[in-house]
């Protein structure tokens, strides 16, 4: 453990590393603002990460963990006069619920495995003997739930809460009980090859043109990055998985669309893009209405109206063609679909801004956080802070997600999000290429919401080859066993039967509520002007107060946000960077919002500042020193980095920067128990001149 | 603010970037130097191996140094062993993959690599062929990769049905690749060649005459029905898709389209008073090459062979005067051939005792010549095709694709039935494709054109009248050969086009209330009595000098032109056309 004090004067200290305060990161240290980024979670990223197969699994233990009972100390004697404390919560317990963990997987070398894995398996085990009993009679479950300690307490309450499980609950083949032999990748093969896992917690994808990728390319933030684009979009209909077509290509090749309607969609679609007197007149009716009316027929509605708009039945014409519109905007800049994923997962968004911010001088701690505010009682500011060892700290401003707030301070999250993350043996539409990125969407059913489905195949660097990840995400009716199983039972096969079974097999799922982080609000009184709050992730926009914000701040006017309201859940990165952008404003009025990020070799260093370029030669040409180079030679901008793919996997050898990246991205991840990653691997700062680093001072 | 990251200015990058690029020219241009006084000297070395390398690099669309390399490579062939020269070439391969990355589209990198890739003693083809689909999956329009493709899928015999595959996943990707779509019907024919029909002869004409062999169609471009309908299928989603891409409506004229028609003698005409035997073929050629021969009751003649205008080289017309008195005599029965010799074919006529003319030819019924544009596939496929276009018309009233080809389909079903539907379709073609209008006015002439021809043929008459049909143009004249009337009057046209000459039967000539103002085509028209030349535009006599050269013009009327403002014009066209004895003007 690091024993060296931090600096004890910053100018904005940003508690949590999900994507809003990693955002408000960068943008701050970009203009030179001394940042210190704190996340008492020994990972980056908070509610965003990407987690591999046994990171997963840690991280499943430690949430059915019990909260440690938080210390009360008396921090007073760090404190003037006129000034008070405001604590914060030192644990997020509130955000993930109803943690439910279910293996399909042969069980078989179960014994070899690490004593962690094995315990962790146990626990599943245990679930799985539950779940199946749960049919039989509540009485039984209830003693089954007295053996599964308290730390289980507030899940199991949630479970009792809900209806009864419906009949057809997964009954999966009793563990120990070895599977016919299918060359099936059994439990120990995850588990072995689970570094080659990158398992998101949230799901979501980027719209090509939405704000998040424009941001990543103004900042240059996305040199640090590599994007795929989702190759197909499929829906579930009719008990069928379908492919859309929604782009030229697809309408071309689909097989589902008469000549006729190929032509309607066409149409439809390229007539969309501009506003006509004929669209106006069915302002604040339902999309669908409009749709029945262009006499598209039942296919091409279906189509457009859940997985192209991605709206719901009764969504007004105007929203529906602003949805159509941003999908068909982002249509093709990329690929064939609107739809960019980050390979290595969804995780290293955050990451890639938190690099940027260290780059320029942001300084870094995770399993680390602060204690307390120190606020100024008369201008009701935050003027230091208390870190979690006991050190006074003085800032400007505090950024920090909700979670860090006392739990008394807010009210209980009105929404949660439903997740559902599987591994599977196929894809749901096994096609001539195994390397498809699929987005799914299930419209909702019968009282059962939208549910939002991503498929990664191995390609997207999620999981391992002959696998698949699926995460499901929907708003939560119930927990999110009840709002999401019913849907895997019906697309996959959870329990051995027939081989004219063409559906994938479950190898392993895992399903949890997480605190939907838009709908918190806070309570009591009033912080301090200059304490902000970033909400975590997000699923709808749907209420009022978002979208008057929006409005009140003026710049993305009501036509934007349209755009993102249809969305729940899945792509919506629009709030984050729109919230890190209004933080950024609040504190730096005058600055600009995350500019373009310098080449390094456009950097001028001190006393570098007369001399010419010769001068400075060593140490701008040492590439050795300077991965910001390489990177930058590689990746300028996500749109070359796809060329740069398509190139990459056209060739036959596997490209050297991709592992070179899944490495560096191991060490990340393998250091966990370095208390204090202080500059964490960023050579840069070190030639940040003295004047400018903020450690030295 | 403390603490920012100094950035360099803009006018500190560009002397930067200024004083770099300078350095660059330094080298580049010292290495060229270099370069080209090794080459001078004759020096075929590693070293130069080297120089042009690092210059080729750098800009891969200098000729000279391509050259040089290739100099350098076959002497260092000459010098080396196999296994050394395989080493060379393939380190030249890579060096032109990098190449290829600066400029993917680099003429000399391609040529080279072809040349390369033929010199190559162990050519690795399998590694061509993923380089070009990697090239085209980048840019699938890059033409250069195309054609070396085609050249390594020639060398290394890649089977036709892989590269249909091949084009159906180009295709798949994006339709509007006009590349893919052609390289498609070069290949359909090869894997699904279509069977051949019983060619279509019969023998028409009045007078008495005889039959020609049967001239076979070509056949080895079609493709079998089976496969055609697939086609059909794929090219009608590309269309609804889109049907502003040409690419799609292109290759499906090409699938609904026939081959050319043989080179065939497609008349014979002998004029017992002129002396002249005229020859028709179905194709322009050039007969003065000698390839044409007249054989007159069994004797060779020697024919001197001339084309209508002396504008064509070329000419689907040519005709010949017999030595005076060889068939003047109306007792006599003259039996004629003609041979033409490049093409293996022959025409007989017989001149009958008493008759003044005489032919044999093909009826252009026979022949449906004007569809040969389109399919004499079945029907029942066409009809189905014009359904499926029509109802995309509904869908895109004003697209000009659909409306084009539609017309293009009901002129292949039913020429003569559908001619009102085509007039309307022209009309709204030229409204929502003005800037073309004069395309689809020449177009809609010629199928004018010919569907008069078709009712002429069908009346069995020689008289041509097409008036008061906005003709602009006038073509497919060397079927009036025989034509001794024609009627073109009230029309737009502007001239008598050269090809008017090929009516060596004419003898009438009404062309008013055009908007006519160049005669060279009335040249040498061996019959010809009266022109009526009302209201048009001829201006000078000098327009009028072609009709001097025809003998027997004896009535000429010229009301209504400028001309006839002209001082003297009675006195100057009595001196230009003495033989004229009714003139009006």
């Amino acid at each position: 453990m690091a024993t060296e004090d931090l600096p004890s004067d910053f100018d904005i200290v940003i508690l949590g590393t999900g994507l809003a305060e990693s955002v408000v990161a960068a943008a701050c240290s970009r203009v030179g603002q001394r940042v210190l980024h704190l996340d008492r979670r020994s990972y980056y990223a908070a509610n965003w990460a990407s987690f591999t197969f046994n990171g997963l699994l840690t991280w499943i233990q430690e949430q059915n963990e019990e909260p440690k009972p938080e210390e009360v100390r008396d921090w007073s004697g760090l404190t003037e006069e006129g000034e008070e404390l405001i604590h914060l919560s030192q644990a997020d317990s509130a955000s993930i619920t109803n943690l439910q963990v279910f293996s399909y997987a042969s069980e078989e070398e179960e014994e070899e495995e690490a004593a962690n894995t094995t315990e962790e398996e146990k626990a599943a085990d245990e679930e799985v003997v539950k779940e199946s009993s749960e049919t039989e009679s509540a009485d039984s479950k209830e003693e089954e739930e007295e053996k599964e300690g308290a730390g289980e307490e507030e899940e199991q309450a949630n479970q009792a809460e809900g209806e009864e499980p419906e009949a057809d609950q997964p009954h999966p083949s009793s563990p120990g009980q070895s599977e016919p032999s299918r060359e099936k990748i059994s439990y120990a093969q995850l588990v072995k090859e689970g570094r080659r896992f990158n398992i998101d917690l949230v799901s979501k994808l980027m719209f090509s043109r939405g704000s998040l990728v424009d941001l990543l390319i103004k900042s240059n933030v996305s040199r640090y990055a590599e994007f795929k684009n989702v190759t197909r979009i499929l829906t579930y209909r009719h008990g069928n998985i379908e492919q859309v077509p929604c782009s030229r290509a697809d309408v071309f090749a689909s097989r589902q669309l008469s000549v006729v309607e190929k032509r309607k969609l066409m149409r439809f679609l390229t007539s969309c893009v501009e506003e006509t007197e004929e669209q106006t007149a069915y302002h604040g009716r339902p999309y669908l209405e409009f749709l029945r009316d262009q006499q598209l027929g039942d296919n091409l509605q279906h189509f457009l109206l859940h997985s192209i708009a991605m709206v719901a039945e009764d969504t007004p014409t105007e929203e529906g063609l602003a949805s159509t519109r941003h999908f068909l905007r982002s249509l093709g800049r990329y690929g064939n679909t609107p739809f960019l994923f980050p390979v290595y997962g969804l995780g290293e968004i955050p990451q890639c801004f938190c690099r940027m911010s260290a780059v320029f001088g942001g300084i870094y701690c995770l399993r680390h956080s602060v204690h307390c505010l120190i606020v100024d009682r008369d201008a009701n500011r935050c003027k230091a802070v208390i870190d979690s060892r006991g050190q006074r700290i003085s800032c400007s401003h505090v950024v920090m997600e909700t979670s860090y707030l006392d739990r008394s301070k807010v009210a209980t999250p009105p929404r949660f999000l439903s997740r559902a993350v599987l591994i599977t043996d196929s894809s749901v539409l096994p096609s001539e290429s195994n390397q498809q990125i699929s987005m799914v969407t299930v419209p909702p059913e019968g009282g059962s919401p939208a549910v939002k489905m991503v498929e990664l195949s191995s390609s997207s660097m999620t999981c391992i080859p002959g696998t698949y990840l699926v995460h499901l995400t929907c708003r939560s009716v119930g927990s999110a066993h009840q709002d999401l199983s019913p849907l895997v039972t019906r697309m996959f096969r959870t329990t051995e039967s027939q081989e004219e079974d063409r559906r994938p097999s479950v190898l392993w799922s895992l399903y949890f509520n997480m605190a939907d982080g838009m709908a918190s609000q806070v309570e009591g009184q009033p912080l301090p002007s200059n304490v902000h709050i970033c909400h975590g992730p997000d699923s709808a926009l749907g209420h009022e107060d978002a979208v008057q914000q929006v409005r009140h701040l003026g710049s993305p006017g009501p036509h934007r946000w349209y755009c993102v309201k249809g969305y729940h859940g899945l792509q919506l990165f629009f709030f984050c960077c729109f919230q890190a952008a209004s933080i950024f404003q609040r504190i730096l009025p005058e600055e600009e919002f995350c500019p373009p990020a310098p080449n390094p070799e456009d950097i001028v260093y001190d006393g570098d500042n007369s001399s010419t370029g010769e001068d400075r030669g060593d140490m701008g040409q040492d590439d050795g020193q300077n991965p910001e180079q390489n990177q930058n030679q590689e990746n300028p901008d996500p749109e070359q980095n796809q060329n740069q793919e398509n190139r990459n996997q056209n060739q036959e050898n596997p490209d050297p920067e991709q592992n070179q990246n899944q490495e560096n991205r191991n060490q990340n991840q393998e250091n966990p128990d370095q208390e204090q990653n202080q500059n964490q691997g960023n050579p840069e700062l070190q030639r940040v001149g003295p004047e400018e680093s903020p450690s030295s001072s | 603010m403390h603490g920012r990251v100094k950035v360099k200015t803009t006018a500190q990058q560009e002397e930067e970037k200024k004083k770099e690029r300078e350095k660059k020219l330094k080298v580049y241009v010292a290495a060229r130097d270099a370069c080209f006084s090794k080459r001078k000297d004759g020096v075929l070395d590693d070293e130069a191996l080297q120089l042009t390398q690092q210059l080729l690099s750098a800009n891969p669309d200098f000729a000279t140094l391509w050259n040089y390399r290739r100099e350098i490579l076959t002497h260092l062939e000459t010098v080396k062993d196999e296994d050394e020269a395989q080493k060379i070439y393939e380190a030249e391969l890579s060096f032109l993959e990098s190449c290829l990355k600066v400029n993917p589209k680099s003429y000399g990198s391609w040529h080279h690599r072809g040349w390369v890739s033929a010199r190559l003693p162990r050519p690795d083809w399998a590694r061509e062929l993923s380089l070009c689909d990697r090239c085209l999956s980048l840019d699938d329009r890059n033409f250069h990769c195309w054609d070396y493709r085609r050249m390594v899928v020639k060398m290394s015999g890649v089977p036709v049905k892989q590269e249909l595959e091949f084009t159906d996943r180009l295709i798949g990707s994006n339709f509007s690749n006009y590349s893919s779509w052609h390289y498609r019907s070069t290949l359909l024919p090869l894997l699904h060649p279509g069977s051949p029909e019983p060619p279509p002869s019969r023998c028409g004409g009045d007078p008495p005459h005889s039959c020609s062999p049967p001239s076979p169609q070509a056949h080895f471009h079609r493709v079998c029905e089976e496969q055609l309908l697939k086609e059909y299928e794929l090219v009608q989603n590309a269309f609804f898709t889109d049907p502003n891409d040409q690419s799609a409506w292109f290759y499906y004229r090409w699938l609904l389209g026939r081959a050319e028609r043989e080179e065939v003698i497609s008349c014979a005409y002998v004029s017992r008073e002129q002396e002249r035997v005229a020859v028709a073929f179905s194709r322009p050629v050039n007969a003065q090459s000698g390839g044409l021969l007249l054989v007159l009751d069994g004797q060779p003649q020697r024919a001197e062979w001339r084309s209508v205008h002396p504008h064509f080289k070329h000419s689907p017309v040519w005709i010949c005067d017999l030595p005076p008195g060889t068939i003047s005599d109306v007792a006599n029965e003259h039996n004629l051939t003609v041979h033409w010799t490049e093409k293996h074919t022959h025409r007989d006529c017989a001149l009958y005792t008493g008759r003044s003319e005489s032919w044999c030819r093909d009826t252009a019924t026979d022949l449906e010549l004007f569809r040969s544009e389109l399919s004499v596939e079945k029907t029942s496929v066409l009809q189905s095709e014009l359904q499926s276009v029509n109802q995309l018309q509904e869908l895109e009233p004003l697209n000009k694709w659909c409306l084009l080809t539609i017309i293009l389909l009901m002129r292949a079903l039913d020429p003569l039935g559908y001619e009102k539907e085509t007039l309307a379709h022209f009309q709204t073609l030229k409204e929502v494709d003005s800037v073309r209008s004069a395309y689809y006015s020449d177009l809609c002439s010629k199928f004018m054109i010919e569907n008069t021809i078709l009712k002429m043929e069908y009346a069995e008459v020689r008289v041509f009248s097409i008036s008061d049909r906005n003709l602009t143009t006038l073509c497919h004249l060397d079927q009036l050969l025989l034509v001794t009337h024609i009627n073109l009057s009230s029309n737009q046209l502007r001239r008598l086009p050269p090809q008017f000459a090929m009516l060596q039967c004419l003898e009438v000539v009404e062309a008013d209330n055009n908007s006519i103002e160049n005669l060279e085509g009335v040249y040498h028209l061996p019959k010809l009595e009266e022109v009526s030349l009302k209201n048009n535009k001829i201006s000078t006599l000098a327009d009028l000098q072609p009709l001097a050269s025809c003998p027997k013009l004896r009535r000429l009327d010229l009301r209504g032109n400028p001309v006839t403002q002209t001082a003297n014009v009675e006195s100057e066209l009595a001196e230009l056309l003495p033989s004229v004895a009714d003139l009006l003007l």
